[in-house]
């Protein structure tokens, strides 16, 4: 047993990787559905989205064929409304409180029909938006991810010059880089990328790292002020033994690559197990099935009522047929010849407070790869003099950080949350910079 | 099993569902389809001089998702040559001798042509007669259709006319393009027709395309007014069938339903109000003859289920429960209930009485569900709410009469009461 790339045909990994979720083929499909809306007042959908989307509205306006009004409900709300109606896990916000859900019946399927309007508008580039004459502020964001293309673009419309430094090739974040490919395809994550920056003022500059290629303190003093969305991208160790072994990978870094590198060329084990059960977790190992491993096995030391991941996304794993051992946690990993061979685990049970304690019991599995998915850290090693806790960026209510004119926000403050998450943060960052801006030109 | 055989006139047919005058009707393969189907009866599709008709014909309403909530025809009479159609109803009438065949007539306006139709038409051996006074576009142009229909002296001049005429019943159908169909209905009854048929089409324009900016249906760039039928037409033909049904006169005769019907409900509503006999088209144009089938039969069970053994038992039941304003109880006060089990939180109620009515639905904030009561102090009764809850049951009205007795507006203008006084 060892790693391999290249095990399955062409067509496999099309067929593999192929949308999840296929959208509306017919125009009268997306009706039929936006036509059972009931239009709630004060809707629960619109409350339950992190950047109240008002869901109603553009559903109505699907009803009428205003598209192009139902995109503006959307983008006005969440530029990103596009992205996040193939990723969001919309079981647990929107559709999770549609009001059909208390009549036993199916939700409006309100992803779908987002899907339905942004598309449209991202592949036909509808301009939705026009700028602010320009206001003569500069803003530097740092991060292309979702939580700095919403700050850029709500601070470019109000007629700011914005300049993104992003430390990969390409925009987009964790929505490029860090999900499924099955949800959302590279070429769709460059449109998104390209529709927001369409908007102009808006300079992204690839392959710019903070802290190596460009320091904070001289953007601090070429801009009027600086937006922090670095999100997070280190893996958290397992701190065991055995964790430096070859096919030890974290999980981050292999969908990085899945994602980068195409299908054939990502190596993938016989056997695999993924060491957690937040979404990245199921990400990684349903890729790992579906790049051709034959057996790839959940480790979670805890149970299905505290999973971090959705019933929804626990649902893909099980249908690529994956495995689940619940109540196990990694303990130590054993190789041969420098390469995995074996991932020891305690046997877990829960305590009063529902934290997982050793029973002593262990339970070994044959593998030649452990992916690990236990949550990942911020670079606040990117800007040393910005306060932190245990790796999160701090801020005040206003998104301000400890440094004058330096907001932050998106997954560097929360931790890693969900993409919608991030948006609604870069646009409260937009917000507080903006008042920022001008409380000081006062 | 209810017995739903029809005697309307003399004129039997195993069931009171005819097909109306109209394309279902106007040729022997359709017409000997809907019997094989189970139609109790055919109006043939209206006979007078050979027309030409245009194309397109058709256009529709939609609402919501939902197609053909109102159909709009520009269709003329038959436009098929009169010794076919003529053919063709003896022969209908000779292959299905149970089902009731009446022959709807729109002849040149005078006597001579009408006497000649209506030999023709009897010489086929069809069991009645329908004179269309209602068709509300082409026809009207030459003075025929609804301009009879419109004006009561020339209706009732043509009802002459055919009662010369006439061995075997004849129907007079109503224009609703009228204020009131009651004045043409009394002079049909008063020129001798011996039953009504109402209503039928409305004069209408259903809609304008946005991107050729011609209305619907589009005729080479010009259009129009058509008439207007389907499920949105119900109610406007059920409040014309009451006021035929009170009339002292009209009530006299009796009268076939048109309008809009589409389910066994919708029939049983008809004759309810007074009509013995039922024409369906639109919703037979929508979805064929099979819906014959659950019209009976739903009829049927609905029979069965309030005891009664015949359509005559219940035909006219609910007419005398319609009355004038004037005479409703003004004590009667009813409240909105919202049960809170059933409530789904769509604010619906909420924002419909907040905006459209009276302000009596409280909410409590919630995430993300809100929670919404009744005021019942500022609750007028008016059922708005009710009828905008998407869940059944949830909201229901319940009485809390203002007073004991029997109070109406008269009587309270007589008494002096003071207004305003909720």
């Amino acid at each position: 047993m060892a790693l391999r790339n290249n095990r399955l045909t062409n067509e496999e990994y099309d067929e593999h990787f192929s949308d999840i979720h296929p959208p509306f083929e017919t125009h009268n499909a997306a009706l039929v559905e936006a036509n059972r809306c009931l239009f709630c007042y004060d809707a629960p959908c619109t409350k339950s989205c992190p950047t109240s989307i008002n869901v109603p509205k553009f559903i109505k306006q699907i009803t009428t064929e205003n598209l192009k009004g139902a995109a503006y409900t959307i983008f006005s709300a969440n530029i990103m409304g596009g992205g996040c109606s193939k990723v969001c896990p919309v079981e647990k916000l929107c559709e999770g409180a549609c009001v059909y859900n208390l009549m036993e019946e199916a939700p409006i399927p309100i992803a779908k029909l987002q899907r339905y309007a942004t598309e449209r508008a991202i592949h036909e580039k509808w301009p939705l938006f026009t700028r602010q004459a320009s206001n003569g502020k500069k803003v530097a964001v740092i991060g292309a991810g979702p939580a700095g293309l919403s700050c850029a673009h709500a601070l470019s419309r109000e007629g700011v010059e914005v300049t993104i430094y992003e430390k990969e090739g390409k925009g987009g974040g964790l929505m490029t880089y860090g999900i499924a490919a099955y949800k959302v395809t590279p070429q769709f994550c460059q449109e998104e990328v390209d529709y927001i920056t369409s908007l102009g003022g808006i300079h992204v500059l690839y392959n710019m790292q903070l802290g190596k290629d460009v320091l904070l303190e001289t953007l601090q003093q070429e801009y009027d002020a600086v937006y922090l969305a670095f999100g997070v991208g280190m893996a958290r160790q397992l701190a065991i033994s055995g964790e430096q072994l070859n096919g030890v990978v974290d999980a981050i870094r292999f969908i990085y690559e899945i994602r980068t590198k195409g299908y054939p060329e990502v190596p993938v084990g016989e056997s695999v197990a993924v060491i957690g059960l937040g979404m990245t977790a199921i990400d990684a190992a349903t890729q790992a099935m579906r790049l051709g491993a034959k057996e790839v096995t959940l480790v979670y030391r805890r149970t299905e009522a505290e999973m971090p991941c959705t019933a929804a996304e626990l649902n893909i794993a099980k249908l690529d047929g994956c495995n689940i051992i619940w109540l196990a946690a990694p303990k130590e990993i054993v190789g041969e010849n420098g390469h995995v061979k074996t991932l020891v685990c305690e046997v877990m049970r829960l305590d009063e407070r529902k934290l997982p304690v050793g029973t002593g019991e262990l339970i070994s599995l044959n593998v030649d790869m452990v992916i690990k998915a236990t949550g990942q850290l911020p670079y606040t090693m990117a800007a040393p003099k910005i306060d932190n806790e245990h790796g999160r960026v701090l801020i005040n209510e206003h998104a301000a950080t400890n440094l004058p004119g330096v907001f932050a926000g998106g997954d560097c403050v929360n931790g890693g949350k969900e993409v919608v998450d991030a948006v609604q943060a870069g646009k409260e960052g937009a917000k507080a910079i903006l008042k920022y801006l001008f409380r000081e030109v006062e | 099993m209810a017995d739903l055989s029809t005697n309307f006139l003399g004129i039997k047919s195993p069931n009171p569902f005819w097909l109306a005058s109209a394309p279902p009707t106007d040729k022997q393969v359709n017409v000997l389809r809907a019997f094989e189907a189970g139609w109790g009866g055919v109006v043939w599709k209206t006979l007078g001089s050979q027309v030409k008709n245009v194309s397109s014909r058709y256009s529709s309403v939609d609402y919501n998702g939902y197609r053909i909530m109102g159909l709009n025809n520009i269709e003329l009479i038959s436009d098929r040559p009169l010794d076919i159609n003529l053919k063709e109803i003896k022969e209908c009438i000779r292959l299905f001798p149970d089902r009731a065949m009446i022959v709807s007539l729109m002849a040149d306006n005078n006597r001579e042509s009408w006497h000649e139709l209506i030999k023709q038409v009897e010489d086929t051996g069809a069991h009645g007669l329908e004179l269309n006074f209602g068709c509300p576009h082409g026809m009207t142009e030459r003075g025929m259709g609804a301009a009879v229909g419109q004006d009561p002296e020339i209706a009732k001049m043509v009802v002459e006319w055919v009662m010369e005429a006439a061995h075997i019943p004849v129907i007079t159908k109503l224009t609703p393009n009228v204020h009131s169909v009651v004045p043409t209905g009394r002079a049909a009854v008063a020129g001798g027709t011996h039953a009504l048929s109402l209503i039928n089409t409305i004069q209408s324009v259903t809609g304008v395309d946005l991107d050729t900016f011609v209305p619907n249906p589009n005729v080479g760039g010009k259009s129009t007014f058509g008439g207007y039928c389907g499920p949105a037409v119900k109610p406007i033909a059920l409040k014309f069938l009451t006021t035929i049904s009170q009339d002292p006169l009209t009530s006299k005769v009796p009268v076939s339903g048109i309008g809009g019907i589409s389910t066994w409900r919708d029939a049983v509503e008809f004759m309810l109000l007074g009509a013995t006999s039922l024409q369906v088209c639109t919703a037979a144009m929508r979805y064929g003859f099979r819906i014959i089938e659950d019209l009976c039969e739903g009829l049927n069970n609905w029979m069965d289920e309030k005891g009664f053994a015949t359509i005559y038992d219940f035909i006219g039941k609910s007419v005398p429960t319609l009355t004038h304003w004037e005479e409703l109880d003004i004590n009667y006060h009813i409240v909105a209930n919202i049960n809170q089990d059933k409530c789904i939180h769509c604010g619906l109620c909420y924002i419909s009485c907040e905006d459209g009515s009276h302000q009596a639905i409280s909410l409590s904030y919630g995430k993300p569900y809100n929670t919404y009561a009744i005021k019942e102090d500022e609750c007028v009764g008016c059922n708005l709410c009710k009828l905008v809850c998407p869940v059944d049951n949830c909201i229901t009205m319940k009485e809390q009469r203002h007073g004991d007795e029997y109070l109406n507006w008269k009587e309270f203008q007589r008494r002096g009461l003071p207004l305003n006084d909720h």
